[in-house]
């Protein structure tokens, strides 16, 4: 188990590098000169633009630039964002507890609607209920986001007034957004549930555990659901990615403060510094969630430890 | 299988095929012909008709600046459906070559092709896209190539897996024991594995491609005022929730509905072409 996960831990780094490489390329990709673009709304003179180079070190070598950028990322120092003229790290501190917030209140709505719903339509195959859920979840699948949230404004924030339309803080506002999003990752839940339970439903195990006469609600529990959870385990860290882009557009649609809307805000304002800051805070965060979701599933999947 | 009928007969009798088929068939239409259906101009404004419910005057409204709500959604169909091709178009193209080549020789240029992929995958959903909107410069054509870039790993890992396992196969080392040329085994007797999984992939991808460049539109990434784009349309009805639901619902429906096509017909192939694949 330990060598397993220690294995695991290392793979992640040259991920974690080559991330910092590619975000650290993107001021190089721009067409363009970089520092031009992004003082494109001021008016400047020639001294303050060589003064911006020489603030953000592009005057420097590159592979030294780079150096500096994974050296001061390691020590949560991400640059300084344009605009504001506030450290980025404390930006994406401002934010990410929002986002967090979000991102797990959606996961929960999702398993509570999703894993239900699967299960159910699994147990009944083929009947209408099965039908009607697998159109449901197809339809979740195909919704975009940003407009099913702004009908949940217009049904539960215009006319019924339960819900307040946009800002964030307290969880009254995190209501209408974790729906939104969770709704939506609670259809691929939902379907992947279904499937994964008919094939451990037809497993042999589950017919002997009949077989021997057990009830069928225990070996539906005991039997098949545990095991038909492994694989939703892995969904689980993906969709955690899913959700993370997906606050990017739920924030938007209401106005809630949060990672999402910081990326956003800074491409419109090309405010690279706080781009690159908070692309690589997500991403790399994404990696450390995939990475301890590897470590559950090994500790419930005795064959991925051995293996 | 070869008793059983042939698959594009099995294709007909799949309900949701055909379902998603029709659906796709008539916004395929629809979209084609917007010039000649659509009543008025999509991006002429008329102050003095703005805000005008559904109804005789205006099939779907008009928005706050008096345009064609009808006219704006059938144009949006068109854009959609090119921007969808577009974007799984440069998806394929690049991902392709990439899992092939990959895939065939393996190796060390297979370790380097697979650890670049492994960072893209590192980047969540559409972040990858928002990054290279970011880098691009926002624009309706640069979020094409984004949504594009962005699913090149996808592409690049599901060639690369048909790949190694086609490899395998007696057919394909009886091909290199005749003295086959690696060009002649890929295209000829690999490619082909490559096609049905491709085929299912790209059909749900156009839906995925689809949403997300309707979500950078309407983040204000994409499309740029007055086109008649979908995300962009909702994002202007946005602040007419109350007064003017039918600014935002329309094109909502239309995105809505064209993946759902997209999804439904990706769902059949899947089932027909490529078993295996089964969620």
């Amino acid at each position: 188990m330990l060598t397993y996960l220690a294995r695991r831990f290392l793979a992640v780094i040259p991920v974690l590098f080559g991330v910092t490489l590619a975000v650290f390329s993107m001021l190089f990709l721009v067409p363009g000169d970089p520092v031009k673009i992004m003082l494109a709304e001021f008016v400047t003179t020639p001294d303050q633009v060589a003064q911006m180079r020489a603030q953000l070190h592009l005057d420097e070598p590159i592979l030294k630039q780079y150096g500096r950028f994974v050296g001061n990322a390691l020590r949560g120092d991400l640059g300084t964002s344009i605009r504001s003229r506030r450290a980025v790290s404390t930006e994406i501190g401002d934010n990410v507890g929002s986002t967090a917030q979000l991102a797990l209140a959606s996961m929960a709505v999702a398993v509570a609607i999703g894993v239900p719903l699967g299960l159910m339509a699994a147990l009944l195959r083929n009947s209408w209920f099965d039908a009607g859920s697998m159109i449901v979840a197809l339809l979740g699948v195909s919704m975009p986001s940003f407009w099913l949230g702004l009908l949940m404004i217009v049904a539960f924030s215009l006319h019924l007034g339960w819900f307040p339309a946009t800002g964030g803080g307290d969880l009254w506002h995190l209501v209408l957004p974790s729906v939104t999003l969770g709704m939506i990752a609670s259809a691929i839940i939902a379907r992947l549930t279904r499937s994964s339970m008919l094939e451990v439903l037809g497993q042999d195990y589950v017919r002997t555990a009949r077989a021997k006469g057990l009830a069928w609600w225990g070996v539906v529990v005991r039997h098949a659901l545990k095991n038909a959870l492994i694989p939703i385990i892995t969904i689980f860290g993906l969709q955690f990615g899913n959700l993370l882009a997906g606050a990017v557009i739920v924030e938007t649609v209401f106005s809630r403060p949060g990672l999402g809307r910081l990326i956003v805000g800074g491409i419109l304002a090309k405010d690279f510094p706080l781009v690159q800051g908070t692309v690589l805070f997500v991403a790399a965060s994404y990696v450390m969630i995939n990475v301890l979701v590897d470590a559950a599933y090994a500790f419930v999947d005795p064959r991925i430890r051995v293996g | 299988m070869a008793d059983g009928p042939t698959p594009l007969r099995r294709l007909v009798r799949h309900r949701g095929a055909v379902a998603g088929l029709v659906i796709l068939g008539v916004l395929a239409l629809l979209a084609i012909g917007a010039p000649w259906l659509s009543p008025r101009d999509p991006i002429k404004t008329a102050p003095r008709a703005a805000l005008q419910a559904p109804g005789s005057g205006y099939l779907l409204g008009s928005d706050q600046f008096g345009r064609d709500v009808a006219s704006r959604v059938l144009h949006g169909a068109r854009l959609s459906l090119v921007v969808g091709l577009i974007s799984v178009s440069i998806a394929v193209g690049i991902g392709t070559p990439i899992g092939l080549v990959s895939g065939y020789y393996g190796g060390r240029l297979d370790a380097v092709l697979m650890r670049v992929i492994d960072v893209l995958l590192a980047f969540p959903g559409i972040l990858l896209a928002l990054a290279i909107v970011s880098v691009l410069t926002p624009g309706l054509g640069n979020v094409m190539i984004a949504v594009g870039l962005a699913a090149v790993p996808t592409y690049a890992r599901l060639v690369r897996a048909s790949v190694l396992s086609a490899r395998e196969q007696v057919y394909v080392e009886a091909a290199r024991a005749i003295g086959g040329r690696d060009r002649t085994i890929l295209t000829r007797y690999i490619l082909p594995n490559v096609v049905a999984p491709l085929i299912v992939t790209a059909t749900l991808g156009l839906g995925t491609a689809i949403l997300s460049a309707a979500a950078l539109s309407f983040l204000g990434l994409g499309s740029q005022p007055p086109t008649a784009e979908w995300g962009r349309m909702l994002a202007e009805g946005r602040d007419f929730l109350r007064e003017a639901w039918w600014i935002s619902t329309f094109p909502g429906l239309g995105i809505m509905l064209t993946v759902l096509a997209m999804n439904l017909l990706g769902d059949g192939l899947r089932d027909l072409l490529d078993p295996r694949l089964k969620v």
